[in-house]
């Protein structure tokens, strides 16, 4: 009834192989563009982009790079948080070095510098697999913490050890520093990961992500049938670093305005990047956005519930918390191994022949 | 002998001392991998949450005080008993017992069959779970753990040692927990050896590591072997929840040894028994002499990471660890 595909005739390959070919989807994805641009930056308050929008835009950005490295190319990391730090310490010392030059580009050069370091912690994955690599990547993660955290140069000597965002603008709009109105944050935000999630979702269909995909489903066949698995590994943990980096440059810059190390990007911002995708679904570009949209609503929510509606303490609300999600990912490894993503997969099947299934 | 050689040597007595307690943990690590190809994250959550247990019931905590003074607005704490640290530490591994039967039972028989990194981010769930529910049942204060162990320093040590130095050399600082730790982590390895070399179910915990269908055909109960070896795992943490929670009290960074563990069971192989003490052995001495050698040039603090760069540069060169079995791949 819904996602009725009778009388949507391809007349061309470039039809035929859009992103969206079914007609209602494209339709409701311009919906979801126009209502995010057109109509959310009109009526979102502090509360909301703080909490909820931004760091679910910023999450999403990083989730989507992870994704990248460990649901198309399968190499499982748990650097994430390392190379966060990575893209908001390049960041800092580009706002700070070059005052001149717009935060986008510095965001982006962030990328780029986070990529670099991706690729060099990435060299061990032509050698070792699996759980080695994950354990390797966690050298990544306390060796970048430990180096920002002792390394003057990194912080420009400032007494406290942090950092913290000069005021910038675009178009003449502040979107770092203390000032910023809600929307300018969201607006930045929501830019960065309409442009990547599209680079993304084109990237992984193209030679590049199936190349990734070779790899991820067997190596050494992929090497026998002509996949180069140095380029490809190689290429997955510079384009999934690059995602992770931005997300890091913005998460300091534009979300948080000044970071502690340690605090702002520790192992459990690793962990928290993982849950996402693994609850979002593995190798899915709609679900590392469904899963970073629900790791970030679920604390909120449950804070809103528990602390708020029943007036129990903190700390109980977030063992709690704690306890609810790593049973969700047990439950979610069990019942649906490929995530909310496929969960929407087997929805849209049904939706195609309600209300008459046969 | 010259001071400076003597700190040095000093620096290395403590870091194989630190080494056994990481072996410790890696053992648990060791046994779960071997018998279920499990790489068992929770491992150092499980040493948190036998910690807790035990010394939740030595105190004679009421378990979920917390969360029943929140919802019937009661204030209830304690008991008001206090056992005998034997008697708890036996309850405590009847609790792992359970905790490894649940596991087993709504974990892992679901998730047979999947690739194993699938299982490894199951684990990664299972620790979170378990470390909010260790929160909830036992509260997340700092507690402190008191099974009678011996510590301090040791003035035996020091007092036979004070005659290799010079003036100002006052013998080696050796903890006494730390030996008493050295002492348990050997007999574990032994009696663990002797279990699964000449016992039937140690025969069959083997047979399950060398191949899951073989042993189904001829007859041995994968469900039973997982559970078996989930409770020696569970034992294999409370005891490094003991060590490392009379050493430092028990608290949430107890469950960060796991962290600390990881590099020594790639240094020393994921299926090496002995592997892991020789690498916990090399870790704990390495990071300990780095540390005093080239750490104040660099700011210190160069033990969160020197373990993992190490386990990194050698896994380079030798993928599969020190004892690790060869990888052989087939397409």
């Amino acid at each position: 009834m819904f996602y009725r595909e009778a009388g949507d005739f391809k007349t061309s390959y470039g039809s035929d192989s859009q992103t969206f070919p079914i007609k209602f989807d494209r339709m409701r994805y311009y919906v979801v563009l126009v209502v995010a641009f057109g109509v959310v930056p009109f009526i979102i308050n502090d509360y909301w982009a703080n909490a909820v929008f931004v760091p679910f835009l910023i999450y999403a950005i990083a989730a989507i790079g992870l994704n990248i490295l460990t649901g198309y190319c399968g190499q499982l990391s748990l650097g994430t948080g390392g190379f966060m730090a990575v893209g908001a310490y390049a960041c800092y010392k580009l706002m700070t070095a070059f005052p001149e030059v717009s935060i986008v580009i510095h965001v982006l050069l962030a990328g780029g510098v986070t990529a670099g370091v991706g690729v060099l912690f990435g060299l061990p994955s032509l050698r070792i697999k699996g759980f080695y690599l994950a354990v390797a990547t966690l050298a990544a993660q306390f060796f970048l913490v430990w180096l920002f955290n002792k390394v003057p140069w990194f912080y420009n000597n400032s007494a406290s050890g942090q950092i913290s965002a000069p005021e910038r603008t675009v178009f003449g709009v502040e979107v770092t520093g203390a000032n910023t109105d809600a929307w300018a944050k969201y607006m930045i935000c929501l830019v960065f990961l309409v442009v990547l999630a599209w680079v993304a979702r084109n990237l992984t269909r193209g030679t590049v992500g199936r190349s990734w995909m070779a790899i991820r489903d067997m190596d050494i066949a992929a090497e026998i049938i002509g996949v180069n698995p140095l380029k490809a590994k190689l290429t997955a943990f510079a384009v999934s670093s690059f995602f992770v980096g931005v997300a890091g440059a913005l998460f300091f810059s534009v979300y948080l305005g000044a970071v502690e190390v340690g605090e702002a990007f520790g192992i459990n911002k690793s962990f928290l990047v993982l849950f996402m995708i693994i609850l979002g679904g593995l190798g899915s570009i709609f679900g590392s956005l469904a899963g970073a949209a629900f790791l970030v609503l679920l604390p909120v929510l449950l804070k809103n519930v528990l602390v708020g509606g029943l007036g129990w303490p903190t700390d109980l609300a977030a063992h709690l918390e704690l306890m609810i999600v790593g049973a969700l990912i047990i439950v979610f490894l069990i019942a649906e191994p490929h995530g909310m993503a496929q969960l929407w997969r087997i929805a849209k099947e049904k939706l195609r022949l309600w209300p008459f299934p046969h | 002998m010259p001071d400076q050689l003597l700190f040095a040597m000093e620096v290395m007595l403590n870091g194989l001392m630190a080494g056994v307690l990481y072996a410790l943990v890696a053992l648990g690590f060791v046994l779960i991998f071997k018998a279920s190809g499990i790489f068992n994250y929770a491992q150092g959550v499980m040493a948190l949450f036998a910690a807790l247990t035990l010394v939740g019931l030595q105190e004679g905590q009421v378990p979920f005080a917390h969360l029943i003074n929140a919802i019937f607005g009661t204030d209830i704490h304690h008991f008001g008993w206090h056992l005998p640290a034997l008697v708890a530490i036996i309850l405590t591994i009847g609790v792992m017992v359970v905790l490894a039967i649940i596991v087993e039972k709504f974990v892992l028989k679901h998730l047979v069959n999947q690739e194993p990194i699938i299982l490894f981010m199951a684990t990664i769930g299972l620790a979170y779970f378990l470390e909010g529910f260790g929160d909830v049942m036992w509260g997340s204060e700092i507690k402190m753990l008191d099974v009678g162990l011996p510590q301090g320093a040791s003035f035996w040590v020091e007092e036979n040692t004070a005659w290799l130095g010079g003036e100002g050399f006052y013998g080696f600082f050796i903890d006494k927990l730390d030996m008493v730790a050295a002492v348990v982590a050997a007999l574990l390895v032994i009696s663990l050896t002797i279990f699964s070399q000449y016992s039937k179910q140690g025969r069959a915990l083997r047979a399950v590591a060398d191949d899951h269908q073989a042993a189904l055909s001829v007859g041995i109960s994968l469900r039973f072997i997982w559970v078996l070896v989930w409770s020696i795992a569970g034992f294999v943490a409370l005891v490094a929840g003991i060590m490392w929670g009379a050493k430092s009290g028990v608290q949430f960074s107890l469950s960060l040894i796991a962290l600390k563990a990881l590099p020594v069971l790639m240094l020393g192989g994921f299926t090496s028994i002995p592997g892991a003490i020789v690498g916990g052995l090399i870790i704990g001495v390495g990071e300990k002499l780095f540390e005093f050698t080239i750490g104040p040039m660099v700011g210190g603090a160069t033990e969160n990471w020197f373990a993992y760069v190490l386990a990194l540069l050698f896994l380079v060169f030798r993928p599969q660890g020190l004892f690790g079995e060869k990888i052989i791949e087939r397409v």
